[in-house]
């Protein structure tokens, strides 16, 4: 059934977009990632302009990240505070990365700067989850002493520490306000929810028991992502409510199939396939930049600002 | 009063031959498109006839029928390699490019057209678009041209449909455009040119409004005139799904 896209301005089949939905909600419930580095490329391959994409995509992120932490929230797997403090840092380092875009953008390089810094950052938190993750996994095998979740180091020596009960944790604020600024950075830069910086950085950064990494990490992405979908309305009008409409029914089936089959994994498996997840995003993105490309030139409505 | 609309008439039938004595009786099968949600592309038939007022004259005529899209600013860029990866480098920015062009005929444009008639008329497809104003920011723009020309070749936005045209007995003809389903809004203009050894003997033209209508026309005058509203709206839709999936799972699955 194609159906014709008013923002867009594409005629799509709508089966294909409730596919591409239901896909990335699943790798949304699963991970507690937004699925916004998966969505955007998605988009760009059946044909919708990149601006209509990445501003429908932050929309269709919002859905599923509500739907998955409703899921998350009958296991009681939210810390509110620790997704409060994530987000205050988040909305100052996303001020500081939208600053830094305009920057790049003067200078004529921001294709460059975000693509590079997606293999950058994908490549390195793939690999050191993959890597910890795999470790741990044969640990587990084995049957040796399992390592403790957090241990303690310089970081527990921080003024300003707070209790996070739902997290298990008593440590100080300004870990997680850094951990925010760092992904809201990202997020503006790379145009993203920044699920996959978050949730690492919760695991590794912050101790936090897996458990309630994923649902705390999609309750700070509902705001970051619904703070750029309402931008990119106002301010460039490229958010499309059919387009999105149709990714969100996708998506919010999607994400409660993938809570569910992410609580029958082990941690340490669902880490693994993460990083996998990741890695092979980073690696395609890397293959982009060094393989030269078929038709060198691109076709873009619109002048350049 | 009458004795000189008369003589103003015949002085019109005295002019015509310089012209050509031949001209064009067109129609099309429709000149609107709606689009809606279920639009998938739209066929238009361009159809009609030669009037003569005195025999044919000699040689073959041909016939050209262009449809041409509102046109719309258009960024080209252009990858380079640089310390061993490929970024966009260049880029020539064109203000006004045809969304949509398709020129279809009877024959080989270039034996059918003259170079000179192409560039009064600006029929041919790289005549069309070098007549758009560059930017120049690229050492050479042309290259920058002719690659959107391919891109948009590949598309299917430009289209050069030679044959596409039926001429029957020299004096019916018609042609089915294809309109494809990534439409832009606005005015397409349609022209419908006769030729004769090469020269333009009569030219017509005709406009196909294309509008959005009905649900596509609501949401697309709601996002531009409310933006704040259709923000908000489009949350609330965002929100209330995710709530709708999760309490509708809770319902399957205690």
């Amino acid at each position: 059934m194609q159906l014709y896209l008013p923002i867009a301005e594409v005629s799509v089949n709508a089966f294909l977009l409730l596919g591409l939905g239901g896909i990335v909600g699943f790798l949304s419930g699963m991970f507690g990632v937004g699925g916004g580095f998966l969505i955007t490329p998605l988009l760009f391959f059946i044909g919708v302009p990149p601006a209509v994409a990445v501003a429908t995509g932050a929309n269709q992120v919002v859905a599923s990240s509500v739907s998955g932490v409703l899921a998350q929230l009958r296991r009681k797997a939210v810390d509110f505070r620790m997704g409060t403090v994530l987000l205050i840092g988040g909305f100052a380092g996303s001020g500081v990365g939208i600053w830094v875009f305009q920057w790049m953008t003067r200078l004529g390089q921001v294709d460059l700067f975000v693509q590079l810094s997606y293999v950058l950052f994908l490549g390195l938190i793939g690999a050191m989850m993959l890597q910890e993750s795999l470790r741990s996994w044969f640990r587990a095998q084995k049957g040796g002493p399992v390592r403790r979740s957090h241990v303690h180091t310089w970081v527990h020596g921080l003024p300003l520490k707070m209790k996070f009960r739902a997290s298990g944790l008593y440590i100080s604020v300004l870990p997680p306000l850094a951990v925010g600024a760092l992904v809201g950075f990202l997020a503006a830069i790379m145009g993203v929810g920044g699920g996959f910086v978050m949730v690492p950085a919760m695991i590794y950064l912050l101790g936090m028991p897996t458990k309630v990494v994923v649902g705390t990490s999609l309750f700070q992405i509902i705001f970051v992502t619904a703070f750029t979908t309402f931008m990119h309305a106002v301010t460039s009008q490229t958010v499309d409510i059919l387009l999105a409409l149709l990714l969100i029914i996708g998506g919010v089936i999607g994400a409660q199939v993938g809570t569910t089959v992410g609580v029958r994994l082990k941690a340490e498996q669902l880490r693994i396939l993460l990083a996998l997840l990741v890695l092979a995003v980073s690696v395609k993105i890397a293959l982009d930049l060094l393989i030269r490309p078929g038709e060198l030139y691109s076709v873009m409505p619109g002048v350049l600002p | 009063m009458r004795g000189l609309a008369i003589l103003s008439l015949m002085a019109a039938l005295v002019a015509l031959p310089a012209m050509g004595s031949e001209g064009i009786v067109a129609g099309m099968s429709q000149n609107r498109v709606s689009i809606t949600a279920s639009f998938d592309g739209s066929e238009i038939l361009i159809y009609g006839a030669v009037k003569r007022d005195a025999p044919a004259p000699e040689g073959p005529m041909e016939v050209i029928i262009t449809v041409e899209g509102p046109a719309t600013p258009v960024t080209i860029r252009k990858k380079d390699r640089r310390a061993g990866i490929w970024v966009n480098t260049e880029s020539v920015e064109v203000d006004a490019a045809p969304s949509f062009y398709a020129v279809a005929t009877t024959g080989p444009l270039r034996s059918i057209l003259t170079e000179t008639e192409d560039l009064r008329h600006r029929i041919s497809l790289p005549r069309v678009i070098r007549a758009v104003g560059a930017a120049t920011e690229a050492g050479d723009p042309a290259d920058f041209i002719e690659a959107m020309q391919r891109i948009r070749l590949n598309e299917g936005r430009y289209r050069v449909l030679q044959g596409g045209v039926e001429f029957t007995e020299q004096t019916l003809f018609r042609s089915d455009i294809v309109l494809p389903s990534n439409l832009t809004e606005g005015e397409y203009r349609v022209r419908i040119f006769l030729t004769r050894e090469g020269r333009v003997v009569d030219a017509q033209d005709r406009v196909i409004g294309v509008r959005k209508e009905g649900l596509e026309r609501f949401l697309f005058n709601l996002s531009r005139e409310q933006p704040w509203a259709y923000g908000i709206l489009s949350l609330v839709l965002a929100a209330f799904a995710g709530w709708a999936a999760s309490a509708g799972f809770r319902l399957i699955r205690p």
